[in-house]
């Protein structure tokens, strides 16, 4: 029994220890809250943020030009439950500001209940000062600001806009909020230091010469819209992007922004390029070997592929040679060309530049290509001339880009970008020795082929046209197409590539009633040269004789235009020595 | 006239006269700060993940209900019902957890739950108060019964939970149980050598979890070593912080707090932080001295009963509840490494709320005075070489001064 009670002890103390641990243990926690909650320095507490503007950083061209900016702007609002005397505020109000709705006013601020009624949102500092000086009880301003595009429709698909509250929602202005982010980041930096604006590689002045052809060229051509941008081949920064038709980003939504038509044409939608494929597919059997500029196809007869028929649209019925493929734009001798290649290559060359792929740029609006569902001989065929698949106009101009600048893949830019950069991310996709061919093709093309109608006298203009029946109720449609014409200049030794698509251009008597691309997307493409090529710096070269040709050729395909009326006269002086 | 006569000896009369109503008291509170706390730290949870505002408030509300019902019901129950009641439930509980291993879902990589019906419970919250119960009988077999390997029964339940909980796995649940069953042995008498033989086997098995599981280990080394994040970044850990920080004495008001915002849980595993937060530090020291009073009060008066299973048991289920808020509470302040643990009656979720619920309400049923005395003399008229009830004090008597309504506890 003494064990027994000896045991009682035991079990008593160990007791009393386990609740002097509990409490111990109580009471440290109660202490570690207790630094936790009370020991802190108030000024390490958050800071209670209330919603507010977020900074955006103003959006500029590659010179400085301001393309968005954010600027202050006073709201109006009202605290119901304050206000002493609904109807004479009320009153006041729509003397100042007559288009308020006084009776839906009355209705909010008779409800003792509401805390905050909106009554004007974005006004200017005069009609702030005016409200202010009525002295309503109950009536505030905030201080806000609002995003303001100087130049309007300009640049509308690129830079996008943003919502009232600050949201990006397409284009760069999209961009700022997320992957672009560190040009926000900079502006929340209290020093200010590091505050930059985000710098396009937009030139608003090549933009808006691009953009006033297009325009053009879609009024003269009754074209259902319209796209085309300018590219620099050796940084892939994008110098301009217009697609028609556009919006006013300073007021989106009534100018039409969120439409269907509005989109995006040059990204964010997929078209077949036609013929402009053709370049890609040269480019592949001249540097895989299968064919040498002397080498010639057989074109006398439509290719048959089991029950499909390849036919030419500007049919020669003989044996061609590379170059005149390119410049009849043979589709026979494409797709013999792209045979000769074989399935595999073709397949692995097209995924090689891209084509198989989504192209990321700083733009949210981008499209996935539409490609066929297994790879066949015909389809092999149909896609040497650019058939059967569909890409972002920007891609086919990404590549052909690369076919030019000595055969490297650059991804484009929307923002500002310099060489050695370009060079990091630059992938070499055909040798020197090709694009250099291609040079000679493209340049072929403008002094002989389908692209004659260019002739920006004296700038070498060179490039590929490219006329695709458009899709309509899931047919190829004889009657309706989408022209291209993707180009590069000076050939000698392209800086920058120029792009024109137009949408259901119509046949018209100046076009003889043709439609296709060499009729219209080719000579718009040509003026936009003979505007920018000056703005660039790039200088012509007017003594040869093919320049002489240009120039009477543009006569007569621009009787309307007397600009390059100085340059002809200088051209006759450099001719003349 | 009172409408319960002292000298009715009636199943109602004698829980009226008998029960700890201080005790029953702190547990309602607790409950009903649940409530209010739900309100304030849930609706952002709920609304990040998409759901209604209100959806886990009202289904704490739910939840709630039931588990009043069960606290009290449990509190009704005799010692032999204890018991009964216990054993089915650790049966029906290990038997889920099997289950739950094989066809319960996958949450956060773990298999803890298992769907019944509309409800999806989870079994290992009920085995914990089930087991404590179970081994704190077997303990208190061990001197009486010296022929049955009782202690070595005990093990085995602990064995067999255990095992279950690591299979999942559950590494906080297996802390939990491992500390209150170190804290029964350690009242049922075991020497301190061999105590201190078991804590560093645990120690052991702590670093082979460290080394072993990959988030155990992140967890630690995050409490170890706080990283060094770029400015701007933060993890969970800092939010509570930053939660207690803007917190101050009196709170930042119900919906008003701004780090409780990005805590992921802020409605279970850190409600102590979103309530620092918004309530302030009266809310928090409230709520620390509500589970210090229920668990010290429990440890008391289990202390002073003479009967050795209800002694065990109440001491059981009160380390029980105490070690759960108490890591919990630990977590939350950072004096613990971050461990998936929910705080006991306030944090949302049914099958913790009813477990919780269910435990007090037992320990509540076994420190009633009548309840005590009875199993005293049950155990007192088996016994032979019994080292609690004196043989000077028959188990007679001890029924008798139940009878007379012993408010002596």
């Amino acid at each position: 029994m003494t064990a027994g009670r000896a045991g009682i002890g035991a079990l008593f103390t160990r007791q009393r220890l386990t609740i002097l641990a509990f409490a111990a243990v109580f009471l440290v926690i109660a202490g570690k809250a207790a630094w936790l909650t009370l020991g802190v320095d108030p000024e390490r507490r958050t800071a209670v943020v209330r919603k507010a503007h977020i900074p955006r950083p103003d959006i500029v061209d590659r010179n400085g030009i301001l393309l968005a900016a954010d600027m202050p702007f006073a709201s109006v609002f009202a605290e119901p439950y304050r206000m002493i005397d609904v109807d004479e505020a009320v009153e006041k109000l729509t003397s100042v500001v007559p288009s308020l709705n006084a009776a839906k006013l009355r209705r909010l601020f008779s409800d003792k209940r509401r805390k905050f009624v909106w009554v004007l949102r974005k006004i200017g500092p005069d009609l702030e000062k005016r409200i202010l000086d009525l002295g309503i009880p109950g009536i505030r301003v905030m201080k806000e600001k609002r995003r303001i595009y100087p130049m309007g429709r300009l640049a509308a698909h690129v830079v996008g806009f943003s919502n009232i509250d600050s949201k990006g929602l397409s284009g760069i202005e999209r961009f700022l909020d997320g992957a672009g982010a560190i040009f926000t980041a900079s502006l929340i930096n209290p020093s200010g230091k590091d505050a930059r604006p985000a710098q396009l590689a937009l030139d608003v002045r090549v933009q808006h010469a691009l953009r006033a052809e297009l325009q053009r060229a879609m009024r003269k051509y009754k074209a259902l819209g319209a796209g085309g941008l300018v590219m620099n081949v050796h940084t892939g920064e994008i110098l301009a992007m217009v697609s028609l038709p556009d919006f006013n980003p300073n007021d989106p939504v009534k100018t039409g922004a969120l439409k269907k038509d509005r989109l995006n044409r040059m990204t964010a939608g997929v078209y077949e390029l036609g013929s402009v494929i053709k370049a890609v597919t040269f480019a592949m059997a001249l540097d895989a070997g299968t064919a040498r500029l002397d080498k010639s196809y057989d074109a006398r007869f439509p290719l048959r592929i089991g029950r499909m028929k390849i036919n030419d649209y500007h049919a020669q019925r003989r044996w061609l040679t590379v170059p005149e493929i390119f410049i009849h734009s043979s589709n026979i001798g494409t797709a013999r060309m792209a045979l000769e290649v074989g399935l595999e290559r073709h397949k692995a060359f097209l995924r090689k530049v891209g084509l198989f792929d989504k192209l990321r740029t700083e733009l949210p609006e981008a499209a996935r290509p539409l490609l066929p569902r297994r790879w066949t001989k015909v389809s092999s065929a149909t896609a040497a001339f650019g058939h059967g698949f569909a890409v972002q106009p920007l891609q086919g101009a990404t590549v052909i880009a690369a076919l030019i600048n000595g055969g490297k893949l650059i991804p484009p830019t929307f923002l500002k970008r310099d060489k050695d950069a370009a060079e990091v991310l630059s992938r070499r996709i055909i040798s020197e020795d090709t694009s250099r061919k291609m040079r000679y093709l493209f340049r072929l093309n403008a002094i002989e082929g389908t692209a004659r109608r260019a002739a920006a006298p004296g700038w070498r203009v060179g490039g590929k046209t490219g006329t695709a029946e458009k899709v309509i109720n899931g047919r190829y449609s004889k009657d309706h197409r989408l022209t291209s014409f993707i180009g590069a200049f000076p050939m000698d030794d392209p800086k920058y590539l120029v792009m024109v698509m137009l949408d259901d251009p119509r046949p018209t008597a100046e076009t003889r009633g043709f439609a296709t691309s060499g009729w219209n997307a080719v000579p718009t493409a040509g003026r936009v040269v003979a505007r920018i090529a000056p703005i660039l710096g790039v200088k012509p070269k007017l003594d040869s004789e093919e320049a002489k040709k240009e120039l009477a050729r543009w006569r007569k395909i621009n009787p309307d235009w007397n600009v390059p009326m100085a340059v002809a006269a200088k051209g006759a002086v450099s001719g003349a020595q | 006239m009172p409408l319960i006569s002292r000298k009715d000896s009636g199943l109602l009369a004698r829980w009226w006269f008998s029960v700890d109503w201080a005790l029953m008291g702190a547990v309602f509170l607790l409950m009903a700060l649940g409530v209010i706390f739900s309100l304030a730290a849930s609706p952002p949870v709920a609304e990040r993940i998409g759901l209604d505002g209100f959806h886990f408030f009202r289904r704490h509300l739910l939840f709630l209900f039931p588990a009043v019902v069960l606290f009290v019901f449990a509190s009704f129950l005799d010692a032999r019902q204890v018991r009964r009641l216990m054993l089915g439930v650790y049966v029906a509980g290990i038997v889920l957890m099997v289950l739950a291993l094989f066809i319960g879902p996958a949450i956060k990589g773990a298999h803890r739950w298992i769907n019944i019906g509309p409800f999806s419970i989870q079994p290992s919250e009920f085995v914990k108060p089930a087991f404590v119960v179970l081994s704190a009988w077997l303990l208190a077999q061990a001197r009486r019964l010296p022929d049955v390997p009782a202690v070595a029964i005990a093990w085995g339940l602990y064995g067999l939970f255990v095992g279950l909980l690591f299979l999942q796995p559950d590494m906080g649940q297996t802390a939990l149980t491992t500390a209150t069953w170190l804290g029964l042995l350690f009242l049922f008498g075991l020497r301190w050598r061999t105590i201190g033989l078991l804590a560093g086997g645990v120690l052991l098995v702590a670093v082979g979890a460290w080394a072993m599981f990959p988030h155990v280990r992140a967890r630690v080394d995050r409490f170890l070593h706080p990283p060094q994040l770029p400015d701007g970044a933060r993890d969970q850990m800092d939010f509570a912080i930053e939660a207690f920080n803007n917190g101050g004495l009196l709170g930042m008001g119900p919906g008003g707090g701004m780090a409780n915002k990005h805590l992921p849980d802020a409605h279970t595993d850190f409600i102590f932080a979103a309530v620092g937060e918004e309530f302030g530090f009266v809310a928090v020291a409230l709520v620390v001295m509500l589970y210090a009073f229920i668990v010290l009060r429990i440890l008391i008066k289990a202390g002073r009963l003479r009967c050795r299973f209800c002694r065990f048991a109440a001491s059981g289920l009160a380390m029980l509840f105490g070690l759960q808020a108490i890591i919990n509470m630990g977590v939350n302040v950072q004096l613990l490494p971050a461990k998936g643990m929910t705080l006991p009656l306030i944090s949302y979720g049914g099958s913790s709320m009813w477990a919780a619920a269910l435990g007090l309400g037992v320990a509540l049923a076994l420190l009633r005075a009548d309840v005590a005395e009875a199993e005293a003399a049950h155990e007192g008229a088996e016994a032979y070489g019994d080292d609690l009830a004196s043989p000077a004090t028959p188990a007679v008597s001890g029924i008798a001064k139940a009878a007379q309504g012993g408010q002596a506890a």
